[in-house]
């Protein structure tokens, strides 16, 4: 086909100029984090540092440090959790069908699309009168309960691939719904583990609403004094830029090394089951 | 297809379950349960009911809200009418906000969907390379909303960014500084048209989110066979008619989804905003997310922000509810 040799290379080109675009964020972001702060000018936001200065790494990790743990110290249990409900939940609804069970699953569904606006102003009275406020577990409570839906959805996907037959011929040997959940269901699950853990990780470090309005000073999420730092007038660009990128590291690191499993989750968490 | 791994089975698992077991764990079951069917209900209440707390009874609490007379930081649920609806229906603000959120919408949906549509046709051509392309354009779905606002807010900037470039072809444009309304007459008591600043945020939300709808066009794309464009070809089609007549139409339950789920985000935006560019001169890039957080957490109006909070929820529900159901329907 001789058509084909002229489309290549244009191909070629429009996805080269294309990504070229989409990396120039990154390459904002990286330059400007480590020029010396006076090379720091709106005009010469495009040219390269003369020579390599880390200063505003130290000063933005010295600001977000605190932050940044705040942050560890909320995804890993949220994720953990919401995970693990979100598999019961999964396993009732995909192999343990009742009558209305699917209306069940449907009203869980719906609470992943609500604007959390909605939600917001009983939560925090909520969560003032039961004192977990301006807390971290409060966070918690509120990233596990909010992540049921998400979770619930892809789990459910996820066991509907697993064959009935093998838990009726489990059940014919006498095992219980909790036996055939722990040694049929788990050990299969390892991948839809690691898929939903991807996704609830990036989404609940990413997640700015709660973070703003749930928490202020101490217990604040890395986001929350991110966008603190960008708003402050007495905050240099640079240091706002590294901030940005200690920011952006654990989730952009997940995304480097298990890009596969993110690119699942966001198809998996996208259809509706 | 992505679809397909989705949908799952949807039959029933023994003959037990069928009749034995009630929707509503709280209701007294006509016939026997079984053990499991018990543990099977214990696994599932305790979310159960922290959804319908929290969302549900959540939703309606701030219903209640919203026709309350809390405008204050003292809480206070007297009965206020549609007065705090009302108020907002001619509020300068949220009908600027409205506006903005209209086309902001338009425009990200309709992007997303070209950016997403055309670069995964390009990536599907059997290119080497093919899976740095679809890395590059991934990656920005790892980051948060809040990055994006911080990096863009400065790559948009008027005095600097990209205009050092355009100013090559002697254009500066103003960006999100920009306050000029395109086509715009007048509603109610704002200009109706399309606020040129909400270009800049719109850019920014489709570098973020192009990678959704390039991820899953490229499943759909995977899931036609190679045969179907075989036949079509032998049929005397060019390439152009293939896509055309035989790829697009497959390719539209995906589209169908990019929509609900873009427009559900762009509806209830507020990250990107807040982080790039607040309110703007003019409210030129305000949206109602925005503006709920700061009337309801910054200026103590709960009822006002209560009442906003319901519009948005019943404009995603207006996308959302249709589509569930339909797909609830279509699974059984």
């Amino acid at each position: 086909m001789a058509a084909f040799n002229i489309w290549k290379p244009i191909k070629y080109l429009i996805l080269t100029i294309m990504a070229i675009i989409f990396l120039t964020p990154i390459y904002v972001i990286v330059v400007t984090s480590l020029k010396p702060l006076d090379e720091v000018s709106l005009a010469n936001m495009w040219a390269l540092p003369t020579a390599i200065d880390f200063s505003s790494y130290s000063h933005a990790f010295s600001e977000l440090a605190p932050n940044f743990m705040n942050s560890i110290y909320l995804v890993i249990p949220a994720t953990l959790l919401s995970a693990l409900l979100g598999a019961m939940n999964g396993y009732v609804l995909s192999k343990w069908k009742f009558k209305g069970s699917e209306l069940i699953f449907t009203v869980i569904l719906f609470g992943m699309f609500i604007p959390y606006q909605s939600i917001l102003i009983p939560l925090i009275q909520f969560l003032r009168n039961i004192e977990m406020y301006n807390s971290i577990a409060g966070l918690v409570l509120t990233h596990v309960v909010y992540g049921l839906p998400i979770t619930t959805l892809m789990f459910r996907n996820f066991y509907a691939n697993i064959p009935d037959t093998m838990l009726e011929a489990a059940k014919i040997d006498g095992a219980s719904f909790l036996g055939i959940f722990r040694h049929i269901i788990i050990p299969l699950s390892i991948t839809g583990f690691v898929v939903v853990a991807i996704w609830q990780f990036t989404n609940i470090w990413n997640e700015f609403l709660f973070a703003v309005t749930i928490t202020n000073s101490d217990s604040q999420p890395i986001m929350v004094a991110l966008q603190n730092l960008s708003g402050s007038q007495i905050v240099q660009w640079n240091v706002q830029m590294a901030g940005a990128l200690l920011a952006a590291m654990p989730t952009l690191l997940v995304y480097i090394l298990l890009g596969k499993y993110f690119v699942r989750g966001l198809l998996a968490g996208s259809v509706k089951g | 297809m992505a679809e397909q791994a989705v949908k799952g089975e949807e039959h029933d698992y023994t003959e037990r379950n069928k009749t034995a077991v009630q929707a509503d764990p709280g209701k007294k079951p006509r016939r026997k349960i079984s053990k499991d069917q018990w543990v099977a209900l214990g696994f599932l209440a305790p979310s159960f009911i922290l959804v319908l707390i929290f969302v549900y009874g959540f939703i309606g609490w701030t219903g209640w809200v919203s026709v309350s007379n809390w405008n204050t930081l003292v809480p206070d649920f007297s009965f206020a009418g549609l007065k705090n609806y009302i108020y907002l229906f001619n509020d300068y603000r949220f009908q600027a906000d409205l506006r903005n959120t209209v086309f902001f919408t338009i425009l990200f949906i309709g992007l997303v969907i070209v950016m997403g549509l055309g670069l995964s046709i390009l990536i599907d051509q059997k290119l080497k390379g093919e899976s740095i392309f679809r890395n590059i354009f991934l990656f920005p779905m790892a980051l948060s909303f809040v990055v994006t606002g911080v990096v863009w807010q400065w790559l948009l900037n008027p005095s600097t960014g990209y205009n050092q470039f355009l100013a090559v072809f002697g254009i500066q444009p103003k960006w999100y500084t920009d306050t000029n309304i395109l086509a715009g007459f007048e509603w109610g008591s704002i200009e109706f048209g399309l606020p040129v600043a909400i270009i800049a945020v719109v850019i920014a939300a489709v570098w973020q989110m192009t990678g959704f709808s390039l991820a899953m066009y490229l499943a759909g794309l995977r899931g036609i066979p190679d045969e179907l464009r075989e036949a079509a070809r032998m049929d005397g089609a060019s390439e152009l008619q293939i896509y055309k007549k035989v790829i697009l139409p497959m390719l539209m339950p995906i589209t169908v989804s990019v929509v609900i789920i873009m427009a559900h985000i762009s509806l209830k935006i507020f990250d990107l905003i807040y982080a790039m560019t607040g309110s703007g001169a003019n409210f030129v890039t305000d949206v109602p997310g925005v503006y709920m957080f700061e009337t309801t957490f910054r200026g103590n109006y709960y009822a006002n922000g209560a009442a906003i909070a319901i519009i948005m929820l019943l404009l995603v529900a207006v996308f959302i509810v249709p589509y569930l159901l339909t797909n609830r329907r279509s699974g059984n």
